[in-house]
């Protein structure tokens, strides 16, 4: 080997510039980009392609949020600059506001049905897992749609923090465990200690005397009834017994 | 095609230096180099996506990335010499490795453009043998050239490199 051959092999050896495969390929739409936004939820690292939205995690490290990303959603992730939009669209969107778009396409149709069913739930309200299961078709799947919720990949946008247990437990929660749950539950409005207290007395739906319409506790359409007109109720059968008919609004049951 | 995904980001980070040091080899700065890399990898993939799974099975990756940069290197020159300046710390290089060091870095950044300074055809066949370590049959596959042609472009080409470059070094 003579000096010039050694030489080029080592121009061979050169290497590729940092980040240069994790470009490519979101470029060609098989990596998703990421950044880390300051919200109302503290700091939390959202990724994104030209669906929307793919994934959500407050997680420690920036590293860390990459090995969740590609174990859970299966794609590789690139650092970005966050599209212009993007920062005022996350902080509406946790202010209640709906202006994201999801990229849900990893899946099965049965999670996405329970995500975007669950999106429906409005900021400051509840509901429990066999709602969900009951208004995607799927009554008797309550168990299936905790599991679709536990592997949210958007936490927080996605507000699976809004499903419950009937029974008073707050529930599980991906996004940070019971008490991040019962935390961003409350910073949104929710009564939580009280909701738990009635769960615990049995009591699961709200009904107004005037209108003898029975919803769940936390629906907006009861929240300006007086304290005079409000009774609570057990289960669906004894409020209609008393008269009441369901809300059509939060749908405590099959609305006739 | 969830498969051919999988296996084109292999692709991507199995070949990614291989193409990016061609690419450099070939046309003398890392700016260019990485545009060459970047267009290789997407005609890759469109190439790939329209391939049936048997083709693809028995593509023999290396060979076909190298036909496919010369290929994107010979489309952007279109007759013009490649440019002989570099464009100086353009792309910041955090890898580790022995090339991270600037004087070497500086160093193999003059070579590229002695190299890519030669004409074309000895150019193209000492990369592919030297740079790339090709042997003269896999060369000749990717140039499209009987191996005795690419046996005496190479030979010419390391020939301009040793006494010839003086030729090329105030272009």
């Amino acid at each position: 080997m003579t000096m010039l051959t050694t030489d080029l092999k080592r121009l061979g050896e050169v290497k590729a510039p940092a980040g240069f495969a994790g470009r490519l390929l979101a470029h060609v739409g098989m990596a998703d980009s990421y950044a880390r936004f300051e919200t109302v939820l503290g700091a939390v690292y959202v990724a994104w392609n030209r669906q929307g939205v793919s994934g959500a995690a407050r997680s420690a490290s920036a590293a860390e949020f990459e090995a969740w990303f590609r174990k859970d959603v299966g794609r590789q992730l690139v650092a970005a600059d966050a599209p212009p939009d993007l920062a005022a669209k996350i902080e509406d969107e946790l202010e209640g506001r709906r202006r994201l778009r999801f990229d849900l396409r990893g899946l099965t149709p049965f999670e996405q049905a329970v995500l975007r069913k669950t999106r429906e739930i409005p900021r400051g309200e509840t509901r429990p897992y066999g709602w969900v299961a009951r208004e995607i078709g799927r009554p008797a799947a309550v168990r299936a749609v905790g599991t679709a919720l536990a592997n949210n990949p958007i936490p927080y946008f996605i507000p699976c923090h809004r499903v419950v247990r009937t029974d008073g437990h707050i529930g599980n929660y991906g996004g940070g465990g019971p008490e991040a749950k019962r935390a961003i539950l409350s910073m949104e409005g929710v009564r939580v200690a009280h909701l738990q207290e009635l769960a615990r007395a049995g009591f699961r739906y709200q009904g107004v005397k005037t209108t003898k319409v029975f919803c769940f506790p936390t629906c907006h359409t009861g929240r300006h009834a007086l304290e005079k007109n409000i009774v609570w109720l057990r289960d669906e059968a004894s409020a209609r017994a008393a008269g009441f008919r369901p809300c059509k609004v939060c749908r405590p049951a099959a609305v006739a | 095609m969830e498969g051919t995904e999988r296996m084109f980001e292999r692709m991507v980070h199995e070949h990614q230096h291989r193409v990016f040091a061609l690419g450099l080899a070939l046309t003398g700065n890392r700016h260019d180099a990485e545009e060459v890399a970047q267009d290789t990898f997407l005609r890759a993939y469109r190439a790939l996506v329209t391939y049936p799974p048997d083709r693809i099975r028995e593509l023999k990756q290396k060979p076909w990335l190298h036909r496919i940069a010369l290929n994107v290197v010979r489309n952007r020159v279109r007759g013009v010499r490649p440019r002989l300046v570099e464009l100086n710390g353009s792309e910041p290089d955090h890898s580790p490795g022995p090339e991270a060091g600037a004087l070497l870095k500086a160093e193999m950044d003059a070579l590229a453009v002695r190299v890519a300074g030669l004409p074309p055809r000895y150019r193209e066949a000492v990369v592919l043998r030297h740079v790339q370590e090709l042997s003269y049959e896999e060369a000749a596959d990717a140039l499209g050239q009987p191996v005795g042609t690419v046996k005496s472009n190479v030979h010419r080409g390391l020939q301009l490199l040793r006494g010839g470059n003086d030729d090329h070094a105030d272009d």
